[in-house]
């Protein structure tokens, strides 16, 4: 066991991943010398060499087009997006080259490209550095969306991702970039795999659904609420397409209580899929309407607002009261 | 408003040229090439049989068996010389019109009908014929290209018996921001990509004038790497400028963008209607320099094939166009169940589960039917 911060615990399962296979290739803006804005590339170039780890002109789109190609031609690139508002110009090669290329060639070509993206708020950042589109991506059919909530996760879930034959985009909560953790480096032998849930507290009267930065929320929800006599279960949906129904459907029938939790806008979001299909699958067992908790349909807001507009403790247990109240 | 032309004003473009349009042989310094008789009649048989696969295609869309065919006429020479300057090893990246390119790389013609006529989305092994899948959103392939040629790089596939990759595209996109990447990305990390250019003259209904207002060609000297414009209906100039701009570019001295100087004497698809904005005139003029015409007219003129040959061909061809339409006619379409295939490599639960949904309700009739 070693202590990492996540960025430590991605920056080394990146190390080991191309350790592992030469065709793993490293690449996007600022990757290389500086070791990406938040450290997570550090080292690698020094140590893998400018052909692996390869600084890009600044252009996303351009970084995704000539992953594919790189991919084509039997790479393996793990390509970083600076900031989840930067993804954008990339959105044409990703859903409509990198998602849909392998149905096009009727299974001859495969695209194991990784795209990593720092996301969420909470940092204090200036407009674009905050937000949270993984919606956009969940939506798109071919693609694979994960998001890992602490360390030891990072450390085994971007190497999954990395191994994997699809398209993986992969988000990182970047305000959790410095939480520590103790991580098994040894092996792989105990990583769950990829596509799948975990329930991080077991809990009887309500679940709490959540992923990337809000799983941390969710624990101190779930303590605090013990306080109050309430056993709240979370579950880290780690995997968002494919979502791991079954456990949430586990999950939600024992308790019977459903609230749902990101930092995206409620209208549209991630937790409106979740909302149906727990409806659809354990409408029986509800003892109240799955209830959704995250940002209102505004623009991610300055930064000076934005412990408003990300969901923190207070509106969580609100929602918890309210799903009780039923 | 229209820009100030004097404004892009420089000396006026070079077209390189083997073979006029009258069919006489003429030398350029920088592009000699020497062909067997052979050699160019083979050139010839190849402008003749894309030609006639063409209209096939044509024909097949109006009677409504394909959805949609993009025509390739007046573009053969640019395909055929570029394509037949390549190489086993290279590889090429097409738009949706390079049935010429696609002919040379050894794709049977029947498979380019399957997305047109909308039974796949891609229907050849890119990787067999080293032709990358038909790419529809403009200019995204030219990007793939690149990356691809940064894979031969680290392949050490550069150099002595290197190997390149060769990207196609029009003039409309050239006006894409991932075809201006895409030069960025070559000329920076000094990629072994050959940029292939048709400049057919529009963009469905949009004139060069709103993409440019220099020569296409001479973007490439603002990017850093080199520019020529060809003839595009003098198959010889094509294969000429485009073995040079391979050789370049495998043995490691970076990307070469090539503009072939053309005319869609068609429709941008079977779904438009060019009577609507442009003149019978422009035609009629692109008409006296049909790529076809003038290699039939050099050999004759020096006696390097007679007319068996010719009537040989022409046989060969109409024997194609039958045999691909009957064989896109004998195009299975394909199960319910295939679209939930090949979406992901490794087990996604909710591809299965839809799936199995899916397969259900469609049991579903089949109970019913044995029931009424």
């Amino acid at each position: 066991m070693t202590t990492l911060t996540m960025a430590k615990a991605l920056n080394e399962g990146m190390r080991k991943a191309m350790e592992d296979d030469p065709k793993v290739l490293v690449m996007g803006e600022d990757v290389g010398k500086l070791g990406g804005v938040f450290r997570v590339t550090d080292g690698l170039q020094k140590d893998f060499g400018e052909q692996r780890v390869i600084d890009t002109p600044l252009a996303e789109s351009g970084i995704i087009g000539t992953a594919i190609g790189l991919a084509l031609r039997g790479y393996r690139p793990v390509c970083e997006i600076q900031f989840d508002g930067f993804v954008f110009p990339a959105a044409d090669q990703i859903i409509t080259q990198l998602a849909k290329m392998p149905m096009r060639s009727l299974g001859k070509l495969r695209l194991p490209v990784v795209v990593r993206i720092p996301c969420g708020g909470g940092i204090g950042a200036v407009e674009h550095h905050s937000e949270s589109p993984e919606a956009y991506f969940t939506h798109t059919a071919g693609l694979r969306v994960v998001t890992c909530s602490n360390p030891a996760d990072a450390y085994a879930m971007i190497q999954q991702a990395i191994r994997c034959d699809d398209p993986v985009v992969f988000f990182e909560p970047k305000r959790r970039y410095w939480d520590k953790a103790e991580v098994d480096t040894s092996g792989s032998a105990d990583w769950l795999p990829l596509d799948r849930a975990r329930v991080v507290r077991s809990g009887a009267d309500a679940t709490l659904l959540a992923y990337g930065p809000m799983v941390k929320t969710c624990l101190e929800v779930a303590a605090a609420a013990q306080e109050d006599g309430r056993s709240l279960e979370v579950v880290d949906l780690r995997s968002l397409n494919p979502l791991d129904l079954p456990a949430v459907v586990e999950s939600v029938r024992r308790t019977g209580r459903c609230v749902v939790v990101h930092e995206a806008p409620v209208f549209s979001g991630y937790g409106a899929e979740l909302a149906a299909r727990v409806t659809e699958e354990c409408f029986y067992h509800l003892e109240a309407p799955v209830l959704r908790v995250g940002g209102p349909s505004t623009p991610y807001p300055p930064s000076r607002l934005e412990d408003h507009y990300l969901p923190d403790l207070d509106r969580v247990l609100d929602a918890v009261d309210r799903a009780f109240a039923f | 408003m229209t820009a100030d032309a004097s404004r892009g004003a420089q000396a006026p473009p070079e077209l390189v040229q083997l073979l006029t349009p009258e069919g006489e042989r003429v030398e350029h310094p920088d592009y000699a090439i020497d062909l067997t008789p052979e050699e160019i009649r083979g050139l010839y048989r190849d402008l003749v049989l894309v030609r006639r696969i063409d209209l096939e295609a044509v024909a097949l869309q109006r009677q409504g068996e394909l959805g949609l065919w993009a025509s390739l006429l007046g573009q053969e020479a640019a395909q055929i010389g570029s394509g037949r300057a390549l190489t086993d090893a290279d590889m090429a990246f097409p738009t949706y019109r390079e049935h010429g390119v696609a002919w040379c790389r050894g794709v049977d013609p029947v498979n380019l009908l399957g997305l047109f006529r909308g039974v796949n989305h891609g229907g050849w092994d890119p990787a067999e014929h080293n032709f990358h899948l038909y790419t529809i959103v403009i200019g995204s392939q030219t990007l793939h290209a690149v990356g691809y040629a940064m894979g031969m790089q680290r392949d050490g596939a550069v150099g002595e018996d290197g190997a390149a990759s060769i990207v196609y595209f029009g003039d409309g996109a050239t006006s894409q921001g991932d075809v201006n990447e895409a030069f960025i990305w070559a000329s920076v990390f000094n990629a072994p990509v050959v940029f292939f250019c048709q400049n057919n003259q529009w963009a469905i209904s949009e004139p060069l004038e709103k993409q440019t207002r220099i020569p296409l060609y001479r973007r490439a000297s603002g990017f850093g790497f080199p520019g020529v414009r060809v003839d595009g209906n003098d198959v010889l100039a094509c294969l000429a400028v485009t073995r040079k701009a391979l050789a370049d570019a495998r043995s490691g001295q970076g990307p070469v963008l090539i503009e072939a100087y053309t005319y869609r004497m068609g429709a941008h698809t079977t779904s438009d209607d060019p009577t609507r904005y442009r003149v019978a005139d422009e035609l009629e003029a692109w008409k006296l320099k049909d790529p076809i015409e003038r290699v039939k007219a050099y050999l004759v003129r020096n006696r390097l094939a007679d007319q068996a040959f010719f009537e040989g061909v022409d046989a060969e061809a109409d024997a194609l166009g039958k045999d691909v339409r009957r064989r896109c006619l004998e195009m299975p379409d394909p199960g319910p169940m295939e679209m939930f295939e090949h979406v992901y490599a490794e087990s996604h639960g909710l591809v299965e589960a839809e799936r199995a949904e899916f397969s259900a309700y469609l049991a579903g009739f089949e109970t019913e039917g044995v029931e009424g």
